[in-house]
């Protein structure tokens, strides 16, 4: 059924008058010089996210602050990072059909690297892996997110060009925004509705 | 049923739903106007979206093979269907032989089109909206309103009744946060236990083969990652070449949608969960779904309507639209692109009065982050409908055509053509028209509504002549 449907339509679509191809006309998408790191905090805090700038040294504790705060003790991060006391580490170790339950219930927030982000936006880029897998990201109600401040790059085209991806796109790659939200009732913003509710972004200012 | 026009007097005197519309269409309005405040810029990238969209459409058969060839190269597979009824089929079966009972649904506009789920239940699959706007509307056993935001049409107390009655323990709450914990909480037991997730697709890279998702919810994401079977849904012409494209598309979707600068997540999926890896579906699956698109696409003015990228905005700031709401075309794509897709995809024959339901004031081109010539596209379809190009693209030309209205164009055109007739014309006009009654079954429409104009008491050439003016 299907091998016919497709001779038929690619069929019908040869048969058409066909348009001139258009050139793309020339676009430069904005850049922020020094301004990068400010202008990706204004975008990320407009929609919502939170954002503190840390070092290599520090960056464990801030976390374990921020979530001390929160009431948050159980959290799922990729293997070989360790927490401070107090910090349950959970691992995602299986494969999610052996782990439903702890990811659907049993963690309270979920640690991830992002392997840039966009200042235009307020953007997060991640390309979850064996390590860092995708649900990580979005099943814990709370997403903390470390980023170095190096990867910051100032719009989507540049991430593009200078990562390569059109040479070979991972399983999935995200772009994050925020934290989960909607405004299906009346307009009005909610957090959380199935993603996370809350979205810490740690810059490394010195990597 | 009926026509459009039959139906819009219910919408414009219920207040209830006038008032959700206006709010909503006025907020979204002034979000996405927000958005594009510098207009050299908004200029300037929407001629690189409509360059990118004019593109597929230019090379749509070739790109479709290089989009197949990726996917199926990186481990998707890849169906086509000719109609609706092909598709619910190809994902019937994909289900039956998965064995799956229950499926997890993202936003889908296509799935709307083919009635998946009343397919999948009539086969005893349950599929359980998860967008917010979804999950309200099908609880409520409705179609959606608006092609991004599919509930705009109810307020709160509307799904405060509508949540007490169908999720246990909930008393009533108008308070958003509570409704949307409560349906967050309803919908994460269905994410878990579900054999299957499905989705629609907002961008198709050719180029990588890589599924291109937006959204605000994570709904999508889950829908597209937890359950072991993913399916995806799209119309053939929901394609970009390259990733190089995306950045425009993906910065002219979301502020002309919701006037977002972008949507919370960008889902790109390439592939199935690869060795390895801990989750994501393990089987992926893609129907391509024609269903009328390629007739569209056989009429070179017609096939610009293959640009649309579904964002909306043409619908938010449409008069009419805004005015009697989604419902009041009955049709699954509503306001400005609905008038010009659905005539194309069903027949004029059946959808003919779409394309009248048009005052022609630009609104939605002015607002078209690809350019679609809306406007041009409406009036093509109107003379297409009374068959006066005679180009047999559209299915059901003519079927619109009506003797008494034929018969009137005649006289005027030969009115305009005969000077002895225009004089007589007008002169009668001016000495019998004020006495023509209201009744008249071609002025009833209008008059019902609106005063009628006087005739004056002499022609303009009358007038002339008599203040001394003996050229014509
Ligand atoms: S026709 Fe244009 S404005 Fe309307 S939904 Fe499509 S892309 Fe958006």
């Amino acid at each position: 059924m299907s091998e016919t449907a497709r001779a038929n339509i690619l069929a019908r679509l040869r048969a058409a008058p066909r348009q001139m191809v258009p050139d793309r006309p020339d676009w430069t998408p904005p850049t922020y010089g020094e301004g990068r790191l400010a202008r990706f905090r204004a975008m990320l805090e407009a929609v919502h996210g939170e954002i503190h700038e840390v070092t290599t040294e520090d960056w464990a504790e801030r976390i374990s602050v921020l979530l001390a705060d929160r009431g948050a003790t159980r959290v799922m991060v990729p293997p070989g990072m360790t927490l401070p006391d107090g910090l349950v580490a959970v691992p995602y170790d299986q494969p999610v059909e052996e782990l439903k339950a702890v990811l659907v219930q049993g963690v309270e927030a979920g640690i991830t690297w992002a392997k840039a982000a966009i200042a235009d936006t307020g953007t997060l880029v991640l390309w979850p892996d064996a390590d860092e897998p995708r649900l990580l990201s979005l099943l814990p109600p709370i997403h903390v997110v470390l980023l170095r401040l190096g990867s910051l790059v100032d719009n989507l085209a540049q991430v593009m060009a200078e990562q390569t991806w059109a040479a070979g796109m991972p399983t999935n790659a995200l772009l994050i925004s925020g934290p989960s939200k909607t405004a299906d009732i009346e307009q009005t913003l909610a957090y959380g509705v199935h993603g996370p509710k809350e979205l810490i972004v740690l810059v490394l200012t010195d990597a | 049923m009926g026509d459009f026009t039959s139906r819009a007097p219910a919408a414009l005197n219920d207040p209830t739903l006038r008032a959700n519309f206006r709010r909503a269409m006025d907020g979204l309005m002034s979000k996405r106007a927000a958005q594009f405040a510098d207009k050299d810029a908004w200029e300037s990238l929407r001629a690189q979206g409509a360059a990118a969209k004019a593109r597929v459409v230019a090379r749509l058969p070739e790109l479709l093979e290089q989009l197949e060839a990726n996917l199926t190269q990186n481990g998707i597979v890849v169906h086509w269907a000719e109609t609706t009824a092909q598709a619910n089929a190809i994902v019937l079966d994909i289900l039956q032989k998965a064995g799956a009972k229950t499926v997890i649904k993202g936003k889908s506009m296509v799935s709307e089109e083919m009635e998946l789920n009343h397919h999948l239940e009539a086969h005893g699959i349950r599929a359980v909206e998860s967008d917010l706007g979804e999950y309200i509307i099908q609880l409520a056993g409705e179609a959606p309103s608006h092609i991004v935001m599919p509930c705009i049409h109810k307020n709160k107390a509307e799904i405060a009744s509508l949540f007490e009655k169908n999720i246990a323990g909930l008393g009533y709450t108008e308070d958003v946060d509570a409704l949307t914990a409560a349906a967050r909480a309803a919908l994460r037991g269905q994410f878990a236990s579900a054999d299957a997730g499905i989705s629609g697709v907002n961008f198709a890279v050719a180029e990588t083969g890589t599924l291109v998702l937006v959204e605000n919810e994570g709904n999508g994401r889950l829908s597209t990652t937890l359950p072991p079977l993913h399916i995806a849904v799209m119309g053939i012409e929901k394609l970009a070449e390259k990733l190089d494209d995306l950045p425009a598309l993906l910065s002219l979707l979301p502020r002309s949608a919701t006037g977002q600068a972008i949507t919370t997540y960008v889902n790109m999926i390439s592939r199935p969960r690869q060795p390895g890896e801990k989750d994501g579906p393990k089987a992926v699956h893609v129907v391509l779904l024609d269903s009328g698109r390629s007739r569209v696409y056989a009429d070179a003015q017609l096939q610009d309507t293959l640009r649309c990228i579904r964002c909306g905005a043409c619908m938010n700031h449409c008069p009419v639209y805004s005015r009697v709401g989604g419902h009041t075309y009955k049709f699954v794509y509503p306001g400005p692109i609905g008038k010009i897709l659905t005539p194309q995809l069903e027949g004029l024959d059946c959808a003919g009065d779409q394309p009248h339901a048009s005052t022609l004031c630009n609104a939605c081109v002015e607002v078209c982050p690809v350019k679609i010539p809306i406007a041009d596209i409406l009036v093509r379809l109107r003379a297409e409908s009374v068959n006066s190009t005679g180009s047999g693209a559209v299915k059901g030309a003519g079927s619109m055509r009506k003797r008494l209205e034929s018969l009137v164009w005649k006289g005027w055109a030969a009115m305009y053509g005969v000077p002895m007739l225009y004089r007589l014309g007008s002169w009668g006009l001016t000495r019998l028209g004020n006495w023509l009654p209201d009744s008249l079954p071609m002025l009833k429409r209008w008059t019902s509504v609106r005063t009628r104009p006087r005739f004056a008491a002499k022609t303009l050439h009358e007038l002339a002549r008599d203040k001394g003016y003996d050229h014509e």
